[in-house]
């Protein structure tokens, strides 16, 4: 089932300036429910304004952004003769339909940003409380919730983050970096949204960092099965953890579809500055020069469980 | 937050980008005298059209420099209002204008003729003044220029021991980060809007409670941003203006020269034509 859907979306930023920049140019796709989606382009290919456009930070220039098939920057006006006809405002008089309309509309435009939480790039700039528990609370604070409901989101979220508890007194000011960006990625985990965006979750930070926010991406992706969408631009992290992919290049959408259809199609990423993973661009050159190995290798751990398999059962036949 | 006129540089190819930033410096401050020596119709006439010219030249669209005066309204119409109603003069215009109050006062309406070519003449004045600085110096000129033109324009204080250089130096600084801040601001807002932060709703207590969430970031990365710019002006060594050479030196030409005299020669015409007693001269 498709979550999320773009319909010839277009976004212009600085229109009718000397600055005006296309960020997006008439960009379709959709993204599925329940799974991990990556969205790769190189710098300045418009994935950041992607995501500020899913959750209704910024609307787009021309073009509908789709939540479960709701266009999310309709106002009042676009809904009110459709929803008239709904079997739960028909029996209403019109004005008290009206004004009920009225107030779903905004209510949805309200929770929007808990429904679909977006990680900004580098989120550890946005820390701003005196302890973690406090900062990891603000977005529950603003949903309105109870203190008990706000404490039991706040240990949940600190727990899919990989973080100890003891973290929670602390001043998010004295974390380390690596620390400070799970602090913020529990922040936006502690609404409950269906939707996790991610804007390059793992820059700058060492392998080893990258590794560990990935894999507790995956983890929290698989306990609550939400939809995941994150953004990078490292071809291999994205084919290690993303069942679909959205390749974007020079503001347009060049492919989109399973790591397998995107990966085959070699040519539609010449000229985008995008590559193949390492891995299986080896792996397919090996097996040019003779060796029995599959086209669709992502991962080292895969390659290397394969060249194993491939060697013990050379060694038997000799 | 994107109407704020400083540091909006406009690039465009026209002879006023390329008057040299001193020589700009120097044409703004006569321009600003030649508003202040208008005194009759005449005189704001001329200043009116070289406004217009001056704008023409620049290449700088119309649509923006209407923009940076819409902030002047409030104090255009109050200032206006104020001479209309305070301007004392001979030719009363409103003879029989009274308001009645209880008790038999009556209060009267006195608009004189000169109040209303005062107020005509304020805006004309306020008016040009803002066309005429923004075309020459913030649209035109890059703060850097700009502020290596002040430095040089200031070196006679260095006898007495102003820091010239370091004035400068800071000048610069703090105006390259102008639009580098206001980036920072609305990106730390749409991390906290996406976190469910209100800016716009409820009482002043509460917005100005709401923008700690951005403030407070705010601050910790432009200390951040301070520490890491020192450390790589060091690493540079960068020790003040001592033995520094410039990498653009800036050249006088011609044309420059040539500005420079012919707004002389406008402030001199205008003087010449404030001496005909047309319609109306100010005091």
């Amino acid at each position: 089932m498709d979550k999320i859907v773009l319909d010839h979306v277009s976004f212009v930023y600085n229109p009718g300036t000397p600055f005006e920049k296309k960020a997006l140019d008439d960009v379709s796709l959709s993204i599925e429910a329940n799974c991990i989606t990556g969205v790769i382009g190189h710098t300045g290919s418009g994935k950041s304004t992607m995501m500020m456009l899913l959750n209704g930070l910024s609307a787009p220039s021309s073009g509908k952004v789709f939540l479960d098939g709701y266009d999310i920057n309709s106002s009042f006006k676009d809904v009110f003769p459709e929803w008239l006809k709904k079997p739960e405002y028909a029996t209403m008089r019109k004005s008290a339909a009206k004004k009920a309309i009225k107030a779903e509309v905004a209510k949805r435009k309200k929770t929007l940003c808990f429904r679909v939480g977006l990680v900004m790039q580098y989120p550890e700039y946005q820390l701003f409380e005196e302890t973690v528990y406090k900062d990891i609370a603000y977005g529950p604070k603003n949903m309105g919730l109870s203190e008990e409901e706000i404490k039991e989101r706040v240990y949940e979220a600190i727990r899919f983050s990989g973080l100890d508890e003891s973290i929670l007194q602390k001043s998010p000011f004295d974390l380390s970096g690596g620390q400070k960006r799970r602090v913020a990625i529990a922040g936006v985990i502690a609404m409950r949204p269906e939707v996790l965006v991610l804007d390059e979750p793992a820059a700058g930070l060492d392998p080893r960092g990258r590794e560990q926010i990935f894999r507790e991406i995956c983890r929290y992706q698989k306990a609550t099965s939400s939809t995941v969408i994150m953004v990078s631009h490292s071809m291999e992290d994205m084919a290690e953890y993303c069942q679909n992919m959205i390749v974007l290049a020079h503001s347009r959408l060049i492919a989109q579809g399973s790591c397998n259809e995107v990966f085959s199609n070699v040519s539609l990423l010449e000229g985008t500055g995008l590559d193949i993973p390492q891995i299986t661009q080896l792996t397919r050159l090996l097996k040019q020069s003779g060796l029995e190995l599959p086209e669709d290798v992502y991962t080292v751990d895969r390659a290397v469980e394969l060249l194993k398999d491939l060697y013990q059962s050379k060694k038997g036949t000799v | 937050m994107k109407s704020i006129a400083f540091g909006q540089y406009y690039p465009a190819d026209s002879p006023v980008h390329k008057i040299d930033p001193r020589a700009k410096v120097i044409l703004t401050i006569l321009y600003i005298v030649c508003t202040f020596l208008c005194k009759n119709v005449l005189a704001f006439a001329a200043l009116l059209l070289s406004a217009i010219l001056l704008t023409s030249l620049s290449k700088i669209p119309l649509r923006m420099i209407l923009r940076s005066l819409r902030p002047l309204i409030v104090i255009l119409t109050f200032t206006s209002l104020i001479n209309v109603f305070m301007t004392k003069g001979e030719h009363l215009l409103t003879p029989n204008w009274q308001i009645p109050f209880w008790g038999g006062h009556v209060w009267h309406i006195k608009i004189y003729e000169e109040g209303l070519w005062n107020a005509l003449f304020m805006i004309l004045r306020i008016v040009v003044l803002l066309i005429g600085t923004s075309v020459l110096l913030s649209y035109t000129t890059t703060p850097i220029a700009l502020t290596d033109a002040l430095e040089r324009l200031m070196k006679p204080l260095k006898l007495i021991r102003v820091p010239v250089h370091d004035i400068a130096m800071m000048t610069t600084i703090a105006l390259r980060f102008i639009p580098t801040l206001m980036e920072e601001t609305q990106r730390i807002m749409n991390a906290q809007k996406a976190r469910g932060a209100d800016f716009t709703s409820g009482g002043l207590i509460r917005r100005a409670k709401s923008l700690l969430p951005v403030l407070i970031p705010l601050l910790v990365s432009a200390f951040n941003r301070a520490y890491e710019l020192a450390a790589a002006m060091e690493c540079r060594c960068y020790h003040g203006g001592k033995e520094k050479t410039k990498m653009k030196i800036l050249h006088l030409r011609f044309g420059d020269v040539l500005a420079v005299l012919l707004i002389v020669a406008f402030g001199v015409g205008i003087v010449f034509l404030n001496r005909f007693g047309f319609y109306y001269t100010m005091k």
